[in-house]
């Protein structure tokens, strides 16, 4: 380390950094890669079929198949699109969903960016991922794409609500915005994590989750029955791929988050031996796995819902029920009662 | 000159280019975007000054929802950008006057008397244990009550009164109850009749 931090010299830090960013981001691509096989296999063995099998023993390689294939292929730009932000569009959907990770803590000591506002730095860059989709529906020159973007936008605002009052009942909870201190403020079994007395606020950010990331059953944004593929039906080759990976990179995040938040991070579920052997960063993972198996489960499982009763479900019922828990969670703090919710 | 203050000089020149290009750019969308990315630059600065919630704030309500709404409404319009310059000229004397009095204004409020260096110090560096945030709450909650509670009750009154605004009654529309859609049993729906099997069916020629 010493001799590496001689060789760069100044430029060392920025150096590091960099280096810190490669570590996270490229698990994060194979993650993607991998989540996508896992996708098509759970499906698959939920449908009674097989899924990819073809590439490498039992398909392993099919995801590595799909990007070449996609690397190769042309990118068409539609006439009278404009051409800038059509370009721009897959750029500012990939970059929030990277970018958030910044703050995320794999383990007590392990984090890119130990930021004291990190719960409102993730609400804020994760609000942005909404600017891709809008400009890629607008840019298109395409009706289809144009409608398919309206719809998700409109989405994606109005869940963000619901999600970010969610999130207040974990910083009242945690007295902090801290991702590290929250997760510590969660020391303990699983009893005594912040989905026993969030549960409500637990059962909306999950669900907002799948909603804001545009899957089934909220994927009205490409409902392929109604208008083709939605807001990126002009894109071709890689600039599809980069919504995809930002797509599937969106969901890695949001499971993340909901391990953090209301999943007690890298505390083991049970804290005695043989539980806590293991190190931090292999129960948040085997966490963010659960919650990714929950996403994919929903869209095995359930039919895509109507578009007005997406925004009844967002407006009317999470975002009164996330109101009413904060008020009960400001209340029971009040009380002798208060270290339930702590 | 440090660090900071390149980042500073940087983020304001940004700040600056897109402010002029929203006023100028033919494009509406376009102008949209340059207005975002000024919110940005903006949130930029501020975070340089350690006001990290009001930076976070701004990136998190302006450009994550109210420019997403903006756009939202400016993409489905079709503006028309030949006849909104058609009384340019016959405009241009009164705007004049009143940029030039807003310009005048700005600089007596922001000029050397009040906001000099000698009056208003560099904010002090704060230690790592510092939260913004925290300070910034307990200031609004405490000091600052009245006047918090204040402008959310004006803020409210002006939702209210937006809604009160656009809001028509027409007779004739038709709403779903979609408690009642949820209750529906299979009775309402379907009815089995119960047919007599006729003549064993023949095969089809």
């Amino acid at each position: 380390m010493a001799y590496l931090q001689a060789l760069f010299g100044m430029s060392w830090p920025l150096v590091w950094s960099l280096a810190k960013i490669v570590a996270i981001v490229a698990p994060l691509m194979v993650g993607v890669a991998y989540l996508t096989y896992a996708e098509r296999k759970i499906i698959g063995f939920m449908q009674v079929r097989i899924g990819p099998n073809r590439v490498g023993y039992k398909g392993l390689l099919q995801p590595i198949a799909d990007a070449v294939k996609l690397l190769m292929k042309e990118i068409v730009v539609p006439t009278g699109a404009n051409k800038f932000l059509f370009v721009l569009g897959p750029v500012l959907t990939i970059a929030p969903a990277l970018a958030a990770w910044a703050v995320i803590p794999f383990s007590p000591d392990l984090v890119l960016a130990n930021v004291d506002a990190g719960l409102l730095y993730i609400m804020a860059i994760t609000s942005m991922g909404v600017y891709g989709v809008v400009i890629a529906g607008w840019a298109s020159n395409s009706k289809y794409a144009f409608l398919g973007s309206l719809r998700s936008a409109a989405q994606i605002v109005s869940y963000e609500i619901a999600m970010g009052f969610a999130l207040v009942g974990v910083l009242m909870a945690a007295h902090s915005l801290n991702l590290t201190d929250i997760v510590n403020g969660q020391h303990g079994g699983f009893l005594h994590w912040y989905w026993l007395p969030l549960f409500p606020l637990f059962m909306v950010y999950l669900i907002a989750g799948v909603a804001e990331t545009n899957r089934a059953p909220f994927d009205v944004a490409e409902g392929e029955s109604e208008i083709v593929a939605g807001f990126h039906v002009e894109y071709s080759g890689m600039a599809f791929a980069v919504f995809f990976l930002a797509e599937y990179a969106n969901m890695i995040l949001i499971a993340t988050l909901t391990s953090i938040m209301f999943l007690g991070g890298w505390n083991p579920v049970f804290d005695f031996a043989p539980f806590n052997w293991l190190p931090p960063i292999v129960w948040l993972l085997g966490k963010t796995g659960f919650v990714l198996f929950l996403f994919l489960w929903f869209r095995a499982t359930f039919p895509r819902y109507r578009y007005d009763q997406i925004m009844r479900l967002g407006w009317k019922v999470f975002i009164p029920i996330t109101l009413v828990w904060i008020l009960v969670v400001g209340a029971v703090m009040q009380t002798p009662l208060a270290f339930l919710v702590h | 000159m440090d660090f900071l203050t390149g980042v500073f000089y940087f983020f304001s020149a940004v700040l600056l280019f897109s402010g002029f290009r929203v006023i100028t750019t033919r494009n509406p969308v376009q102008a949209a975007l340059f207005l975002v990315l000024a919110f940005f630059s903006a949130s930029a600065i501020w975070l340089t000054l350690e006001a990290e919630f009001l930076a976070i704030a701004l990136v998190l309500v302006y450009v994550g929802a109210v420019m997403v709404l903006f756009l939202f409404v400016v993409m489905m319009l079709d503006i028309n950008l030949d006849r909104l310059r058609e009384g340019f000229w016959s405009y241009l004397p009164l705007a004049l006057f009143v940029a030039t009095m807003l310009v005048l204004e700005m600089a007596m409020v922001l000029g050397a008397r009040t906001f000099g260096l000698n009056i208003v110090p560099a904010p002090v560096p704060h230690g790592a244990g510092y939260s913004n945030t925290r300070e910034l709450g307990r200031l609004l909650y405490t000091d600052y009550l009245y006047p918090f509670e204040l402008a959310a009750v004006v803020l409210l009154v002006a939702i209210i009164a937006a809604i009160a605004l656009t809001m028509r009654h027409r007779k004739n529309t038709r709403y779903q109850n979609p408690s009642q859609q949820v209750r529906v049993k299979r009775d309402q729906r379907v009815r089995l009749v119960s047919m007599p099997s006729g003549d064993t069916p023949t095969n089809q020629p």
